[in-house]
């Protein structure tokens, strides 16, 4: 019987989600592998394991495999979300980046970087968990008129967005850094990123990673809409509060080392739900997956398409993103 | 018999908007166990308002709602979800969650966090579903649905939260006549073997006659009339509180008023057609 069984979704996302893990793993495998110095899956393996040619080694350990590492935590961190937003507002727009969550968190990092030169390079992601905080907040005032539509929610997102990486070129436009640097943060990109950037928001992508897929069952029951989810019991404020707060400690750190990289949050999410369904038990941890995978594979043809220069990995995205969001407004529509 | 739901001096406006008018206005009513309770009233009159605050869905501006003798926003939401159901008139389906998982979130006040399904869980989904008659449905799509059965979907996840109150607002709207027919009968029978208390938002007045044991009439956020079916609807209370004019009969089997708009100029049965 059909009942006896509460999670037949689960059961039935398990092929997709060890399928997505595969891929992961295989791609990370590729990433490292390819570059100006092409290297064979045995030669990675013993880079790795720090024996065989020492050149080989550093290339493999201090150059390569961080750079995979962020790109994947990035990846994961903007999926997840990505997921987390299109459940609370209830809006396939749902995302960091159109809800104004990362574009805060930008210009919080850019002024931890460039208006306080002193402080420690370790501020930059906590204070851009802030800015996502204080955007997130400033969108739900604009929003707030005696409840939230979903419609408005994305309106007022668009514009803070707008505002805010505006703010945030406007630092940047008068700082002196190097423009690569400028380039990579505005369009999204892993330029430069090594072990620091990895020890910058991997504890973010844990901690948060694990809160949603605890919250995943909640969103369940926030998608019946809010008068049902209040009658099951639900404090559905409280639990809006928290999953905007686990939204911004993803989106600030990965913003903290990538930039305001768009679309991995948008689209991601939304090719997890047609593998699985609707369950956020399949789809959060799908999504994080997915969105690894996407800015792990994403990130090897930034660097390697037309090399030895690099592109940010957000045009690639952007690339990607745009033919893959209208396919999904003729699929969805 | 003892009140389930007291208001007291309860206003209440729609969204919660400074400066909106009230849905509700100084409404005092007590709602008792066991009682079968039909709201009525026309467009706008505060019906839904009236049962989102019992649902605690709405919080009143002014007054205060009780259940079972404490007030209902100090009490746990979750506790209170044990006990009282509340189907709003269109809530939102996902349309590719399965009838099976909707029945499945009626035991989230039920679950402890991260505990495992309890054999009372798998019952209760079990009955519930019976009772509504989805058993054929459990593996469709909500989005597949008719609706007429996506009503009885959610039916379903009602009965699985295991409720004493059960609070619907217009159940039978989307159904052919048979399926209300159904409805009715389930809540008559849970009524009666187990003691369920309805409340329920309901447009036809004769069924509401049929189905209830009491008639709230609301117009303009007032209560305008309070009693048993054969007392409340009589001709002139009911063209009153609708402003059109209506007859009304008597079902010679139940004994209960049947309600028929009066539509001038209505041609007669023996007048011919021309």
């Amino acid at each position: 019987m059909a009942t006896s069984r509460p999670s037949p979704r689960l059961i039935r996302a398990a092929p997709a989600l060890s399928g997505a893990a595969l891929l992961l793993a295989l791609a990370m495998l590729l990433a490292v592998s390819v570059g100006a110095f092409a290297l064979t899956p045995s030669e990675v393996f013993r880079g790795l394991a720090e024996r065989g040619d020492p050149v080989t080694a550093r290339i493999v350990h201090d150059l390569r495999l961080p750079r995979v590492l962020v790109g994947a935590l990035v990846g994961a961190n903007l999926a997840i979300a990505g997921a987390l937003l299109q459940g609370v507002t209830r809006n396939p727009l749902g995302d960091p980046h159109i809800l104004g969550f990362s574009a805060g968190a930008g210009l919080f990092a850019v002024i931890a970087i460039d208006v306080l030169p002193a402080a420690p390079t370790a501020i930059v992601t906590p204070a851009a968990f802030v800015g996502s905080l204080v955007s997130a907040a400033v969108v739900y005032a604009l929003a707030w008129r005696g409840g939230i539509t979903p419609v408005r929610f994305a309106l007022a997102g668009v514009a803070v967005a707008a505002l805010f990486t505006a703010l945030s070129t406007a630092v940047l436009a008068t700082s002196d850094r190097f423009t690569q640097s400028v380039l990579s943060f505005l369009a999204g990109g892993l330029y430069g990123s090594g072990w620091d950037e990895v020890g910058h928001i991997w504890p973010y992508t844990l901690v948060a990673g694990v809160a949603a897929i605890l919250m995943a069952d909640t969103l369940n029951v926030l998608a019946l809409g809010d008068d049902v989810a209040r009658s099951l019991g639900m404090r559905v404020e409280r639990v809006r509060l928290a999953l905007a707060v686990i939204a911004a400690l993803l989106t600030g750190s990965a913003v903290a080392v990538a930039g305001l990289l768009a679309f991995v949050g948008l689209m991601v999410p939304h090719v997890a739900r047609l593998a699985v369904g609707g369950d956020y038990r399949a789809v959060v941890p799908l999504s994080a997956l997915l969105g690894a995978l996407l800015l792990v594979l994403a990130d090897t043809v930034a660097r390697t398409v037309i090399a030895p220069v690099e592109i940010p990995v957000g045009i690639v995205t952007a690339v990607l993103g745009a033919p893959a969001l209208l396919l999904l407004i003729r699929t969805r529509t | 018999m003892t009140a389930v739901f007291e208001l007291q001096g309860v206003s209440a406006r729609l969204g919660a908007r400074i400066g909106g008018h009230l849905a509700i206005r100084d409404c005092s009513l007590a709602l008792h166990r066991g009682e079968i309770t039909a709201i009525l009233g026309p467009n706008g009159s505060g019906k839904s308002t009236l049962l989102r605050l019992l649902a605690g869905s709405l919080r009143p501006t002014s007054g205060e709602v009780r259940f079972e003798g404490h007030r209902l926003d100090a009490l746990s939401p979750r506790a209170v979800a044990r006990r009282v159901a509340y189907l709003p008139q269109s809530p939102i389906a996902p349309p590719d969650l399965t009838v099976a998982e909707l029945a499945w979130r009626g035991r989230y006040p039920h679950r402890r966090w991260l505990a495992g399904i309890a054999e009372a869980d798998r019952r209760a989904v079990g009955a519930a579903m019976t009772l509504a008659e989805v058993d054929d449905l459990a593996g469709r799509a909500l989005g597949t649905l008719s609706g007429g059965e996506r009503q009885r979907a959610w039916v379903a996840l009602a009965l699985a939260q295991e409720p004493d109150v059960l609070l619907l607002d217009e159940p039978t709207t989307f159904l052919d006549i048979g399926h209300q027919a159904d409805l009715l009968r389930l809540l008559a029978r849970l009524n009666r073997d187990r003691g369920l208390t309805v409340v329920m938002v309901l447009h036809d007045l004769s069924q509401a006659a049929h189905a209830a044991d009491r008639i709230i009439g609301l117009r303009d956020g007032v209560v305008a009339f309070d009693g048993p079916p054969v007392e409340v609807l009589t001709a002139e209370g009911v063209s009153a509180l609708f402003g059109t004019r209506v007859r009304v009969m008597q079902d010679p089997e139940s004994g209960r008023p049947v309600v028929l708009p009066a539509l001038d100029g209505h041609r007669g049965l023996d007048t011919p057609v021309e």
